[in-house]
């Protein structure tokens, strides 16, 4: 019976440049009800929610396959107005709010209410005066009826804390006429814990009122806490849908990370390492980096001599932070130690002269000069760092060219890059390729720790393979330890000998590779719990 | 066809329509009856002369800090760097204590003072580029014009004694336009003043070959700053350089101080602009003080888009066929529109839309190459 259902999208599949990100996904709400959204980074949360919303991106990149019932009735969304028309809103993770604006203009915004005037008679309704009273009594009115009686309608957004925003955000799409459906996409990963209790209650009675919402989050306790259904994806497939009040916090984490069984390493490649916890090569103490989006708040950790070692969790727990850090991207705190040395990471290059390479997680932002060639881009930290490729001729350090270019072709036959030559482009070369490229960079360093980041982020799987399987033949070979960081859970298990699964900045647990499934999908969503199962 | 479409793809439309432009200029000049010989003399002699001038925008633009509209600064060290060799030369008299060489000691002093002061005003024009990040060429503009009208205020104020610098019958202030003939004017670069005031074991610097004048002395000195800037950028600090202006984050990870690489590009341009403006002094065969150097940034900055650079990446070849094309129109474009039109003073507003127009057309072509 669809009838039963407000919103009901159905074998919904959708591909990106012969990329499948969803393969026949249903989502079913009921009229009033929360219902949580739930799955990993790339889980296809957004992509759902973009065709839900009729996001342009999806028609410009051809489409989706499947149909999307409302009441059900089937129903045609093209654009994000129609969406509106249907009474479909959305509290975005990113606030769409004009900061100058006061808090009743940006409830209104687009929606403004005026009285006709001697030149809009003329010249049309876009010259009406505005009808502030009216207009700041509706602003009250559906502030009010969140319970936000203390935010001003006439206070100006810029400055608000940020739980604010998101009250105004969500107050703005309550004052929309005939909204029936309410998406919440991440609404608390920016708030502190006191405010995400509000606006879980906030959630509460807006569904008291008979508006449905869909909840995405990553947050397990949060959907237990006041969701009464919920679906889980996992790689862009339609993995369950459960009612909260039969299920339960480990059932869903299983769910969420399932048994994903794959080799991605070969396992000829032989083992005789001995790892000792007397020999560290890494070692941080109340570790603090100060990256946007990617905090570390006082992390502890020892990584082993000739380890690989697995840093997971989810986006913008701060996994990322470690690295840039000590690459001195950001500002840190607290101590790194490498081979018994203390870094003294407010000096550029600290870790580079220190044996520790680096492989960015943001290839075009950071890991590569897009417009030099590959010679340039493999060789510049040599030889900046240790002159490797210079001659010296009277004061002047110079280009080896030879040299760089022997280097260059070596690495490009090392790692297979796909290019045109030594002087191609590294902007024109594809992701896979432009990703060895960054490679074969850090390991011209000949580093002793080689910390890479989101190595298989974007690229094909053959690349990808080839990166991985590198990756632990120089630790096999030349006993480099190997740092890792990745969302890809399966990555990381499948060749770390140990997984630290970061959360909220910190190291929540230190996971050996084969624990099971629930237990990692409990710490990745920093639920702590003992686990039976 | 494949390779016709390689070549095409090498050059470039922009290169592509101005280059023809310029053929056209040169045969409608030829077939106006100009001497080809004198006309080719002329465009050489321009494009030497502005050649320095838009090479300093190459270590601006690698460094990362723009196209460096800002170049007045190093005009004004070197037009500085000029005139107090020259009162200085006057003051000791050295024409006649040290006959055809005090022309050359007025040269190297008037470098090693535009030089000095270049470096050291650059430097500091490095460190106001660093605190305006994202919008370096904005305030370039503003800093080459204020500096234009700060040195207007001095050239008024200085008391020279040197009567090719200052008004007669004046005590204070500078001319606007001081001949260098009894100085350093033409030493590389003119004929006429090497065959006469020089020795002759330097008659080589500038030598006619039938009607067409070889400014050896330039070309050699011009391709030296040339090749000193190409082997620059093939060194440890030039690329550490380059990569700061192509993306600061790798170079930072890389453990470079971008800020500092910036003010070192900041000052080697502002360095080259001081040299760039006693050459182009020296061939012009006149110091031209006050606003005469308010646009010259626009030339250079023109002539180097034109030669295809873009914000973020310039070469040397872009320097050499931006300011062939660029000062070689000028020089064709002047005796065409004369002859042509007879009107008035109708020629020299055609040369001034023309430059203008060639200025504007680069602008647009700001993000270089081939597009």
């Amino acid at each position: 019976m669809d009838n039963q259902y407000l919103l009901s999208m159905k074998n919904i599949s959708k591909e990106y440049y012969g990329n499948r990100v969803l393969k026949d996904v249903n989502l079913q709400v009921r009229p009033g009800e929360i219902h949580a959204l739930v799955g990993e980074n790339g889980a296809g949360k957004s992509t759902l929610m973009n065709i839900l919303f009729g996001m342009p991106v999806i028609f410009s990149t051809g489409g989706f396959e499947g149909e999307i019932l409302l009441n059900g009735e089937p129903t045609n969304i093209d654009s994000p107005h129609t969406a509106m028309d249907y009474g479909i809103g959305m509290v975005h993770q990113e606030f769409m709010l004009i900061p100058e604006f006061t808090v009743t203009e940006n409830i209104k915004l687009g929606r403004e209410i005026g009285e006709p005037t001697a030149l809009s008679k003329i010249f049309g309704n876009l010259l009406d005066k505005m009808n502030w009273n009216q207009m700041s009594a509706e602003a009250r009115k559906s502030l009010d009826s969140i319970g936000m009686m203390n935010i001003e309608d006439y206070a100006k957004v810029a400055g608000m804390p940020i739980g604010y925003k998101q009250f105004v955000e969500i107050a703005r799409e309550i004052d929309k006429t005939g909204i029936k459906l309410l998406v919440f996409d991440e609404p608390t990963a920016v708030l502190t814990e006191g405010e995400a209790d509000r606006l879980l209650d906030i959630m509460r009675l807006i569904s008291s009122k008979g508006i449905a919402i869909i909840f995405i989050t990553h947050r397990l306790t949060e959907v237990m806490a006041v969701a009464d259904s919920m679906t889980i994806l996992r790689d862009g497939e339609f993995v369950a849908r459960e009612e909260v009040k039969d299920t339960s916090l480990a059932k869903i984490a299983e769910m969420m990370i399932g048994r994903k069984i794959e080799k991605l390493v070969d396992e000829s490649i032989l083992e005789d390492r001995a790892l000792s916890d007397d020999r560290i090569a890494l070692e941080f103490h109340d570790y603090h980096v100060d990256m946007p989006g990617e905090r570390v708040r006082g992390m502890d950790i020892q990584i082993r001599e000739g380890e690989i070692f697995g840093l997971g969790g989810l986006a913008g727990q701060g996994k990322i932070g470690i690295a840039n850090g000590i690459m001195g991207l950001y500002e840190t705190r607290g101590d790194v130690i490498a081979f018994g040395k203390r870094l003294d990471l407010t000096k550029l290059g600290e870790a580079l002269r220190n044996d520790i390479a680096f492989v960015s997680e943001d290839r075009r932002g950071v890991g590569l000069l897009l417009g030099e060639s590959i010679e340039r881009n493999i060789t510049f930290s040599a030889m900046q760092i240790k002159d490797e490729f210079l001659r010296q001729i009277g004061p002047l350090k110079i280009l080896d060219k030879a040299k760089a270019d022997q280097h260059t072709r070596d690495m490009i036959k090392l790692l297979d890059i796909r290019c045109t030559g030594t002087s191609q482009e590294a902007g024109s070369l594809s992701g896979g390729n432009q990703q060895k490229v960054c490679l074969a960079r850090a390991i011209t360093m000949k580093p002793k720790i080689l910390i890479v980041s989101e190595p298989t982020r974007g690229i094909d799987i053959g690349a990808k393979k080839l990166v991985l399987e590198y990756l632990t033949k120089i630790n096999r070979e030349q006993g480099t330890t190997i740092v890792m960081i990745s969302s890809e859970l399966v990555e990381l298990r499948s060749m770390c000998d140990r997984i630290a699964i970061v959360s909220e900045g910190k190291v929540f647990s230190v996971m050996k590779p084969d624990d099971s499934d629930a237990a990692f999908g409990l710490a990745m969503a920093g639920v702590r719990e003992e686990v039976s199962a | 066809m494949k390779t016709l479409k390689n070549a095409y793809e090498n050059i470039g439309l922009p290169r592509l329509i101005i280059g023809l432009f310029f053929i056209f200029l040169i045969v409608t000049s030829i077939a106006l009856g100009f001497s080809p010989a004198a006309l080719f003399s002329d465009v050489v002699r321009r494009w030497l002369m502005y050649g320095t001038l838009v090479l300093a925008m190459v270590p601006g633009i690698q460094s990362g800090i723009g196209l460096n509209f800002g170049i007045s600064l190093g005009i004004s060290a070197g037009l500085f760097g000029s005139v107090i060799a020259m009162e200085i030369s006057f003051l000791q008299n050295w024409n006649e204590t040290l006959g055809a060489g005090a022309a050359w000691l007025t040269l190297l002093l008037a470098l090693l003072f535009g030089i000095v002061m270049a470096a050291a005003l650059g430097t500091l024009y490095g460190l106001l580029l660093n605190r305006v990040k994202g919008s370096e060429m904005t305030v370039s503009t503003y800093v080459g014009f204020s500096v234009i009208a700060f040195m207007n205020i001095v050239w008024l104020s200085l008391a020279f004694k040197n009567g090719e610098l200052s008004w007669p019958l004046q005590g204070q202030g500078l001319r606007n336009t001081a001949s260098l003939s009894g100085s350093f004017g033409g030493l590389l670069s003119n004929p006429d003043v090497v065959q006469t005031t020089q020795p002759r074991w330097l008659h080589w610097l500038a030598f006619r070959v039938g009607e067409f004048t070889v400014p050896l002395g330039l070309i050699l000195v011009f391709g030296f700053l040339c090749f000193i800037v190409w082997v620059f950028f093939r060194s440890k600090l030039g690329i550490a350089m380059s990569g700061a202006g192509e993306n600061q984050l790798f170079t930072t990870s890389s453990g470079i101080n971008v800020d500092r690489k910036r003010i070192q590009g900041t000052a080697i341009s502002t360095v080259l602009g001081a040299v760039g403006i006693i050459l182009y002094a020296q061939t012009y065969g006149f110091l031209q003080l006050y606003n005469a150097p308010l646009m010259m940034g626009f030339a250079s900055v023109a002539s180097i888009l034109i030669g295809g650079a873009s914000v973020r990446r310039a070469k040397i070849s872009h320097v050499l066929i931006g300011t062939l094309l660029f000062q070689g129109i000028l020089v064709t474009a002047l005796p065409v529109v004369n002859e042509v039109i007879e009107i008035g003073t109708l020629p020299e507003v055609l040369r001034i839309i023309i430059s203008n127009g060639i200025i504007l057309y680069a602008l647009t072509k700001t993000k270089g190459g081939n597009q």
